[in-house]
């Protein structure tokens, strides 16, 4: 292994520790009520996002979902903000006004978490276009959940970026389920994957649990719409550890051993593996988590000691000017 | 008689509908699982082909509510979130509130769409809507916004029989409240009755769904200053009971409407252009409108919570309204 592949490795590995750490960080605090609203966590995704990221530019787009805290931290955003977002601070990335399903840093490329299923496949269509028009080679890539394929918006996205040869990556992150519901119950091909073949998009399937394998096929989709390719479709399997919202006590999917079965094949578990085999030592991956973890404590510091946003804060950015305040607010 | 939730009042006249007629089958994001408690059991009774999880296809499945309507099933589509009707606006607005007026009467949709109000507990904008003012807008859906649990059983088992698309919109806030409900398999409340949720005679407040118990509690604080004040619950926006409002309005000579949307447009702004047009002549002052404040609902506590409506905005509209009396006992 040469360094250089050796930093990027080890910055992969960094990511997904930065993902699991500030999940599991989340989880605990939301329990203890400090951060309001639903939680969707990404544990046990960490691979599929942070591959995908990899293989992207920083001035690359990226879109998301209502499950989209590993997304942002995947593509390097920075924590604090993050965590301060989701105990609805003043300095959290959206100023408060987001939350948890919105976890979204533009200056890391974000175009936006959105939390309505499929409504984040146009936008990525969209961007790409832009891309495409303004000549600047950057390519836009969006994650969505299996669920999100059957929703109209998705096939209208697809197809467009299709027809236009727009600079695309789909990644569907095909964790088995959609709330409740398994994947083979309302996807009725075998794969997402073969939803590609409609609008004649090329399309890969991946072990959404093996970084290096995620961040290849990205790569190969990257490679083609820079080169004025087109969109690919990437469907990475992959399994969420929480249930759906960490709050939705009356989800009663019982999902037996299975969750147990995919924590066998943990991503950041598998992927220490094979970098110690590859000759890194378990020290610098050790020294790696314990910085992640005061990254992370740092985060939820800041968060806390961080004031809430005025009142008058909620008429803000509706438009680009302030809208008037209502008198029954300053009264 | 027993006393039960309003989320509970849902379960029981969806079951009571659909053991009654074989025709009305539920349909939504999973229903199976039952996210919220209303299809409690409903597999074991009814089996998976009444009983049907969906893609999230909102777009697809409310659609296809309305094509099974009109070939003489009686859908009840739970769409769980109202910010979700949205991907199906196509279906609803052009299709199922339209097409028995395009085709001359000769096609019949009666379907239920419903869906929850989601809002008051950092959801953040895209889950908090309240948007059954924007229905209002478009002739063709009946639209029920009850207060309680009571009129929730009665109203939705109207629905069901009735042989329009009826949208029925559930408050969130209202889902743990309680009342008495009937057992008996033909207890309904018709669409279009409103109902006076308290008598007074100083100034009515036309409350709407989760605004209604707000408007009870200002009502008692309003008592203690020497207000009477009148509640009026439409509890169907289309129709809409006019006469009730307007006797209630002529009674008092003062009107306050309270609405959870957002004040643009709102139901209580319809309604308060009713009686300025209508009861001017019985008007002692402006009729004033309390509702959310026109801007998107924002996710951190400490700035969404004064947005909406509560019992202290209705009872200073009342105040103003009344003219600032003192408190008797102060
Ligand atoms: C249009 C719309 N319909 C329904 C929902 C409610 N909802 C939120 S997440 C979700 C499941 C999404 O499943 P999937 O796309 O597989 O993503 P995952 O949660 O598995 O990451 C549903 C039904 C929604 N947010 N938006
Ligand atoms: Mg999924």
């Amino acid at each position: 292994m040469t360094d250089g592949q050796n930093d990027r490795s080890l910055e992969k590995y960094r990511r997904m520790q930065r993902i699991r750490q500030f999940e599991d960080l989340a989880e605990a605090i939301h329990a203890q009520g400090e951060i309001p609203g639903s939680l969707h966590t990404y544990a046990g995704q960490e691979a599929s996002g942070v591959g995908a990221c990899m293989a992207l530019n920083d001035t690359d787009y990226m879109v998301g979902t209502h499950r989209s805290h590993g997304h942002p931290i995947a593509k390097g955003a920075k924590l604090r903000p993050l965590m301060a977002e989701l105990l609805g601070k003043a300095t959290g990335i959206c100023k408060g006004k987001g939350g948890s399903m919105h976890l979204s840093d533009f200056s890391v490329g974000s175009l936006g978490e959105t939390s309505i299923v499929g409504s984040g496949v146009p936008v990525a269509a969209g961007a790409a276009l832009g891309s495409k028009l303004q000549g600047n080679g950057r390519v836009a890539l969006c994650f969505f959940g299996d669920g999100a394929t059957n929703e109209g918006a998705f096939h209208e996205g697809m197809n467009l970026a299709a027809v236009w040869a727009l600079p695309a990556i789909f990644v569907c992150e095909n964790n088995g389920y959609a709330v409740s519901t398994p994947a083979s119950a309302t996807v009725p091909v075998k794969d997402v994957a073969e939803r590609a073949r409609a609008y004649g998009m090329p399309s890969i399937i991946v072990d959404g649990q093996d970084v290096d394998a995620v961040e290849a096929a990205v790569a190969e989709a990257v490679g083609r719409a820079r080169t004025g390719g087109g969109p690919t479709l990437v469907e990475t399997k992959t399994y969420r550890y929480a249930d759906h919202a960490v709050n939705m006590g009356r989800i009663l999917l019982d999902r037996g051993g299975e969750v147990d079965e995919w924590r066998k094949r943990d991503p950041l578990t598998l992927y220490r593996a094979k970098l110690i085999a590859g000759g890194t030592a378990a020290a610098l991956l050790d020294a790696i988590e314990r910085e992640v973890a005061d990254e992370v404590a740092d985060a939820l510091q800041f968060a806390r000691d961080s004031a809430w946003p005025e009142q008058a804060e909620a008429f803000d950015d509706v438009f680009v000017d302030r809208l008037p305040i209502p008198d029954f607010i300053t009264a | 008689m027993a006393k039960a939730t309003f989320l509970e009042a849902i379960r029981q006249a969806q079951y009571e509908e659909m053991s009654r007629d074989e025709r009305v089958f539920i349909m939504g994001e999973d229903i199976i699982c039952n996210v919220f408690g209303t299809t409690t059991g409903f597999v074991d009774a009814f089996g998976t082909e009444r009983v049907r999880d969906t893609p999230i296809s909102e777009n697809g499945f409310i659609g296809a509510a309305g094509g099974a309507a009109m070939v003489g099933m009686r859908p009840i589509v739970d769409a769980t979130i109202s910010s979700f009707l949205y991907p199906a606006m196509d279906q609803i607005m052009s299709i199922i509130a339209k097409s028995r007026y395009i085709y001359g009467g000769q096609a019949r949709l009666p379907l239920v769409i419903r869906s929850c109000l989601f809002y008051g507990n950092s959801n953040a904008a895209q889950h908090s809507d309240r948007n059954y003012s924007m229905f209002m807008n478009v002739p063709g859906l009946k639209i029920m916004v009850p207060s309680n649990a009571y009129d929730m059983k009665g109203m939705l088992k109207a629905a069901v029989r009735d042989d329009d698309p009826v949208l029925c919109f559930e408050d969130s806030t209202c889902w743990m409240s309680k009342a008495d409900l009937p057992d008996d398999p033909d207890f309904l409340i018709p669409l279009g009755k409103g109902d006076i949720k308290r008598e007074g005679n100083d100034v009515s407040i036309i409350a709407i769904g989760g605004a209604v118990p707000l408007a009870l509690k200002a009502a008692n604080d309003l008592a203690r200053d020497g207000i009477s004040a009148e509640v009026v619950d439409p509890r169907s926006l289309v129709p809409l009971d006019k006469e009730l409002i307007l006797r209630s309005v002529r009674k008092t000579g003062r009107a306050i409407t309270v609405d959870p949307a957002h004040q643009t447009c709102s139901a209580g702004s319809e309604i308060a252009a009713l009686i300025a047009e209508r009861a001017f002549d019985a008007l002692r002052g402006p009729v004033l409108r309390v509702a959310t404040a026109d801007t998107h609902l924002p996710f951190s506590p400490a700035i969404e919570k004064a947005l909406y409506p509560s019992p202290e905005r209705i009872v200073a509209a009342a105040r103003q309204l009344v003219g600032i009396r003192q408190p008797e006992n102060a």
